[in-house]
């Protein structure tokens, strides 16, 4: 325990104060994210995750944005296990034809209204394997996308500024539907 | 006597004629007709050789089937051919438990018949398209469909009995993590068996490299499993290289050895501080994954990208170093080494860590070897082998490799392996440094004589990378196969789960880590 403490106590807190050059363009885009996921989550937006072919190249980063550097959950985000609890729904990956059906479900378990978010340059338009025999392509191929974040894959700090994009997206444009037409 | 010598004299006492084969570039092989292809198989699982992968190939109307072996560090192919029309061979899977599905894989997308494969269901085919149909022979025609149903139906293996339940989890998983589908039948709490199911990230990489050009397979290459990017890349840009008697200049070949460590360093310090999150030491977690990320941030700063995918191209690497990077880069080795210090003291000897992690997820030398597990995987469990140090290429041939070696097989053994790994790798990354030699970072490949073929072979953080590459006659990628070291641990994770509490599977599987896209495809 005392090595414990002895190691929390010499590392400090990495988040506070900032340890990067570009730390405080970091804090002012999480505090802007912050303050949209107040205005139209009341603080708090669920992210449910799901690869649907991805290489995983953009788990990694997304795993990332959980370290202390970013320490997102500060800022009102958590990911979630069950898409019903979920606000909105990141897709990693073309969509591959062999995860497409638990993509769908997946969404259609989640409750109106909904976001949809492609995260990387496969999600996003196809990237690197594009369409195929085995592969549907972009997530839109399959969902109705709300915003795309490119990059292969999409830096902690794309995929930040991409959350914050998401919520201000017009909210008659995000889809309503039960799921349905998916 | 070499080992092939040797092989081939066992297969000639048996009745199985060979001949010698020079068709990959610089490896010792042997042909064997189809028929012979199990049988060879069941002498040299009887001469101890270890089973390294085996992959199919269609050149001049023939189906081509090869078969790496190994023996320490020396390697044998074995290739045998059969008519396009009806490709049939007998199996390696019921002398070699891990060639099980590298060979279904094979008879899903090229339509290779096994006539004794012990295992009739599809692996890496779900829905997507039907069982006759194989989408990497020639005469497959382009396919194009509506939506893809769930492969509902798959046959798992059941076992039944008083108070024995099944768990199906996935393809979804609750984490932030690859898809995939594990049925653990279990009593109580103890899982009797697991099966996996995984094909779900298939996306078609064999297909996609074909008629690509060297550049493009590596920009491919790095996007196999986006954790091993440099492993990927040099694998299939060593496989090229060797193909056409390329020489790679000597500051190219250690910057690689640089990236590659580098990728070790980063994936073995993320993976332990979640070893430990998975047994509720949250503590570790937010320590590793802050030196994982200043890791990164450097690998975007110096070499463009924080995974560093991209960085290995043909003929060298994409980056060369500064005097003002490399002391960079030797203050980050001496930073690290000194922030992991205290670090690996606690995970080492902290109590309620022992409690959880020793014995659990034991995998037996015996399984390790049956497997062929290499990596901190085979290392735990008293597996030596390290391509550095066994069958080393360069920059390694000329670094002083220390394999670690445990005999525990359990989840702090595995975690204390890769703590090694990372006081190895920085070691090694500051020998790299000192003596990095002077010159060009690459080198233009020469014109591949058609047909040409090479085999890679990089000792990946996760173990024995291999990647075959043949090109065609106008020098783009006619057949490009990268087997990724989580073809052994995917079976392993089914051994060692044996036994254990449901609850554990967490962490036992990330402990061993395999990679869902490296074997997808
Ligand atoms: S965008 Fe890049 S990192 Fe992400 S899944 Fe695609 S290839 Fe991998």
């Amino acid at each position: 325990m005392l090595r414990i403490l002895h190691q929390l106590w010499r590392v400090g807190v990495a988040t506070e104060p900032p340890p990067a050059t570009d730390a405080a363009a970091l804090e002012a885009l999480g505090l802007e994210l912050h303050r949209a996921i107040e205005a139209r989550f009341r603080h708090s937006l669920a992210i449910r995750v799901v690869d649907a072919g991805s290489c995983n190249g953009c788990e990694l980063e997304i795993h990332a944005l959980a370290n202390p550097y970013y320490d997102i959950e500060r800022f009102g985000v958590s990911f979630v296990a069950s898409p019903r609890h979920a606000d909105a729904l990141l897709v990693t990956g073309p969509v591959s034809r062999h995860m497409e059906t638990a993509l769908r479900r997946t969404w259609r378990a989640m409750s109106a209204p909904k976001f949809v978010i492609a995260a990387g340059q496969c999600a996003c338009g196809g990237g690197e394997f594009g369409g195929s025999y085995a592969s549907c392509g972009a997530v839109e191929k399959v969902l109705p996308v709300d915003v795309k974040i490119p990059g292969c894959p999409p830096s902690p700090e794309d995929l930040m500024r991409g959350l914050l994009a998401a919520l201000r997206v017009d909210e008659t444009t995000v889809s309503e539907s039960c799921g349905e037409s998916a | 006597m070499s080992a092939k010598q040797d092989l081939g004299t066992q297969l000639h006492q048996v009745g199985i004629n060979t001949r010698s084969y020079s068709g990959v570039a610089n490896l010792p092989a042997l042909i064997i007709s189809a028929a012979d292809w199990g049988p060879a198989a069941a002498v040299a699982k009887a001469q101890d050789w270890r089973w390294a992968g085996s992959w199919a190939d269609t050149d001049a109307g023939r189906m081509h089937l090869y078969a790496l072996l190994a023996q320490g560090g020396e390697y044998l192919l074995l290739t045998a051919q059969a008519p396009l029309e009806r490709p049939e061979f007998t199996s390696h899977t019921p002398h070699y438990p891990a060639a099980d599905r590298l060979e279904r894989h094979a008879r899903d997308l090229f339509g290779v018949i096994y006539s004794d494969h012990p295992d009739g269901r599809r692996w890496t085919r779900h829905q997507a398209w039907p069982q006759d149909w194989h989408p990497l022979h020639p005469a497959a025609e382009v396919r194009t469909q509506g939506r893809t149903a769930a492969d509902s139906s798959y046959p798992f293996i059941t076992l039944r009995g008083d108070g024995v339940f099944e768990i199906p989890v996935g393809p979804v998983h609750a984490g932030i993590i690859e898809p995939g589908h594990f049925r653990f039948h279990a009593a109580g709490e103890t899982v009797l068996r697991l099966e996996e199911r995984l094909g779900y990230t298939h996306k078609g990489i064999e297909a996609l490299a074909v008629g690509r050009n060297p550049a493009g397979l590596l920009h491919l290459a790095a996007r196999v499993s986006g954790d091993s990017a440099v492993t990927h890349a040099w694998a299939a840009s060593q496989a090229m290289e060797r193909a056409v008697g390329a020489t790679v200049p000597p500051r190219a070949l250690a910057l690689r050895g640089l990236l590659a460590e580098r990728e070790r360093v980063a994936n073995h310090i993320g993976d332990i501080g979640a070893i430990c999150n998975d047994v509720g030491f949250a503590f570790a977690q937010v320590q590793t994954s802050r030196l994982r990320e200043r890791w990164q941030r450097r690998n975007r700063e110096i070499f463009g990208h924080r995974l560093l995918m991209d960085s290995v191209v043909p003929g060298g690497v994409a980056h060369d170093l500064n005097t003002t990077q490399i002391t960079t880069l030797r203050a980050d080795h001496a930073t690290l080494r000194q922030a992991v210090e205290p670090l690996f003291d606690i995970f080492d000897d902290h109590p309620s860590l022992e409690d959880r992690l020793v014995t659990t997820g034991h995998l037996s030398a015996e399984d390790a070897g049956a497997l062929g597990c290499t990596g901190y995987v085979g290392k735990a469990s008293g597996q030596a082998l390290d391509l550095r140090h066994d069958a080393p290429y360069a920059p390694y041939h000329e670094l002083l490799i220390n394999v670690p070696v445990q005999s525990e097989g359990d989840v702090a053994a595995r975690v204390r392996v890769r703590m090694a790994e990372v006081h190895m790798s920085l070691d090694l990354m500051d020998h790299l440094l000192r003596t990095l030699p002077v010159g060009d970072i690459h080198a233009p490949l020469p014109n591949p004589p058609a047909a040409a073929c090479g085999l890679g072979l990089i000792e990946g953080w996760r173990g024995e990378t291999l990647a075959f590459v043949r090109f065609d006659a106008s020098g783009c990628i006619a057949r490009y196969f990268p087997r990724d070291a989580s073809w052994f641990i995917w079976p392993a994770l089914e051994r060692l789960i044996h036994g254990n509490i449901v609850a554990d599977f967490p962490v036992c599987n990330k402990s061993v880590n395999g990679s869902y896209a490296g074997v997808d495809l």
